[in-house]
């Protein structure tokens, strides 16, 4: 079994860390609804696999499941690594257009090498491959790492598997932030407070977190290195303070402040310094998000009577209303690609996540829950996360842009909730 | 044990092999492109911005309220959708309104709260609607605004969990809490 006891110090005590967590749930997708177009791939199991910490295949498969744009082709028992010749025609008898091999071996420092290599089944070529050698605790990045080049190598755009997303857990009167991989698995602890956490939020660079923390008994904000876990309070004035969004050159946050009475909008620099006022209405202006491009920032305001989804030059003023059906639209979230805006209406009493093409106005409704929360893109635009109920209890979802295809992050036990997809790693 | 004594046996095998084969595995094996990748940034261990380790942080908790005026309640419910502070509880803001203005020193911080329906910042800021209507009612009666911090909890921490209007009924609060 045990390749693994083969460690240095350092490993044997990440060992010891990671024993200890709950991030080591079965490791399953649930993926529901069908695809129209969908590649077929064989991901064979890797050779070593087996006496290997982490089942590299396995991870490798679900993510490129969860994209929507994949479908596996069964290939059970079938082991190949990456320098055998595989037999090509069998397998493109399977129906399979693709093929994926590979091998995960230790090396004496107890470190890893995984390899890979990736074949075009209906040309009979060889695609490519890779090598990553890793620590233990970055087999399943060097994974997602290898589903990103399948993925990029198979539709020509950049895959977001070896992303990271933030979310907050709630486990009797303990809530915790996660750091995950994009898979919701192989989460980390940033920070754990017996008062709630809202509205994580992912610096432009990945290095941060800007979030809602309860924890000096009031709605304050701060900026958290995740690396080094160094924080830095942001915005603590009085009243609340909330929403914190980062505008796309990392040098400011946007966010809801009451220190004037009401909830409006602020930019506050990063640097320190005289928050300004942004929004100047007598009615709630809530959850700012910058475009991508920084020429809006979307927000939430009940200024027409009822919560409905607006968007203001960056510098405030020229207001203008964005969602127009439905009585509660809230929380918006638009794409990295610009084209799209995810938000949550409330429609006949339940929370559904909905998305805007920005370009027609066309909206559809993406899911069949009723309490959908904090939607958020992935960098490449192409997946949503969201929190949802199911079953009565809290859980995290991706869903493809036409809602065919979801999955469920296991992830940490307990409630979760407040998922916050970060930017591509560098 | 028996698979600790095997594993060092192999790992003594793979040490052989290593010896035998210089600094790289499987020599034989064909090249592999792309080797680069994720090799600088991830070998190195859990320090520096590539890596994906996460530094921890614990919070402790804080303190329950201090005392205010005796035999007066802290606790003031609002209706469905409502941040109106109802006349049945005017008594109480009097209350705590006699209490501050005699006693110049003491702050207060007032905590609105929502039932779970929402989104959490939405919420938040119909909390925030709750707090500041009765840190106005409050001001009303002469309390000063220097002693008043009204803030919100959204749907954050509800008084009694479950769905059915009589819990959120007991959640749609405005808490006064005495620094």
């Amino acid at each position: 079994m045990s390749i693994t006891l083969l460690l240095n110090r350092r490993t044997l005590i990440s060992l010891l860390v990671a024993s200890a967590m709950p991030a080591f749930a079965q490791f399953r997708v649930e993926v529901s609804g069908v695809g129209l177009t969908q590649l077929p791939i064989v991901i064979a199991s890797f050779r070593g696999e087996a006496q290997a910490p982490q089942k590299i295949s396995a991870i490798v498969r679900a993510d490129l499941e969860r994209s929507g744009l994949f479908r596996a082709v069964d290939a059970t028992g079938l082991v190949v690594d990456e320098s055998a010749q595989p037999d090509l025609v069998s397998l493109r008898g399977k129906g399979a257009d693709s093929l994926v091999t590979g091998s995960i071996s230790a090396l004496a420092d107890g470190r890893f090498d995984v390899r890979l290599r990736l074949w075009d089944l209906v040309r009979g070529q060889d695609l490519g491959g890779q090598s990553l050698v890793v620590l233990q605790g970055d087999l399943r990045l060097a994974a997602h790492r290898m589903s990103d080049f399948i993925y990029e190598k198979l539709t020509g755009e950049k895959g977001i598997f070896s992303t990271r997303i933030a979310y907050v857990t709630k486990t009797a009167q303990r809530y915790t932030l996660w750091v995950a991989d994009s898979d919701g698995e192989g989460a980390q602890s940033a920070l754990a407070s017996p008062e709630p956490i809202i509205s994580p939020s992912w610096s432009p660079n990945g290095s941060q977190l800007a979030y809602v923390s309860f924890e000096s008994r009031k709605p304050v904000i701060y900026a958290h290195d995740v690396s080094t876990g160094k924080r830095r309070l942001l915005a603590n004035f009085k009243g609340s303070n909330s929403a914190p969004a980062w505008s796309p050159d990392g040098r400011q946050l946007v966010a809801t402040l009451s220190r004037e009475g009401g909830s409006q909008i602020y930019a506050i620099p990063l640097s320190g310094g005289e928050p300004k006022r942004l929004t100047q209405s007598s009615s709630i202006d809530t959850e700012p998000a910058y475009s991508p491009d920084g020429r809006f920032i979307y927000f939430v305001s009940d200024r027409g009577g009822a919560p409905q989804i607006y968007r203001m030059s960056p510098l405030g003023g020229n207001p203008e209303r964005v969602t127009f059906t439905g009585g509660y639209n809230i929380s918006p979230a638009i794409s990295p690609d610009g084209r799209w805006l995810a938000y949550v209406s409330r429609v006949n009493g339940g929370f559904k996540l909905h998305l805007m093409e920005l370009g027609s106005g066309v909206v559809t409704s993406l899911t069949d829950t009723t309490g959908d929360e904090s939607p958020s893109f992935s960098p490449n635009s192409r997946l949503i996360v969201y929190a949802t109920q199911q079953l009565g209890k809290e859980a995290l979802m991706t869903t493809t842009l036409d809602g065919k295809i979801k999955a469920r992050l296991s992830g940490a036990s307990g409630d979760i909730r407040e998922p916050d997809w970060g930017p591509f790693q560098r | 044990m028996k698979r600790f004594l095997y594993s060092l046996i192999s790992s003594l095998a793979l040490a052989v092999t290593l010896v035998a084969c210089g600094s790289s595995v499987k020599l034989q094996d064909a090249p592999v492109e792309d080797r680069s990748a994720v090799t600088n940034n991830q070998s190195t261990g859990s320090a520096g911005a590539a890596s994906s380790a996460v530094a921890p942080v614990q919070i402790d908790g804080v303190d329950a309220s201090g005392a205010g005026p005796v035999n007066t309640p802290k606790i003031v419910y609002f209706d469905y959708d409502s941040y109106v502070v109802k006349a049945e509880f005017q008594g109480t803001i009097e209350a705590h309104a006699k209490y501050l203005t005699a006693n110049k020193a003491r702050k207060i911080a007032v905590e609105g709260h929502t039932d779970e329906r929402g989104g959490r910042e939405y919420n938040l800021a119909l909390g925030q609607k709750r707090s500041e209507a009765v840190r106005r009612a409050l001001g009303l009666l002469g309390v000063s605004d220097a002693q008043i911090e009204a803030v919100s909890f959204g749907k954050e921490k509800p008084a009694v969990t479950g769905s059915n209007e009589e819990a959120m009924a007991k959640n749609r609060r405005a808490e006064i809490y005495y620094r």
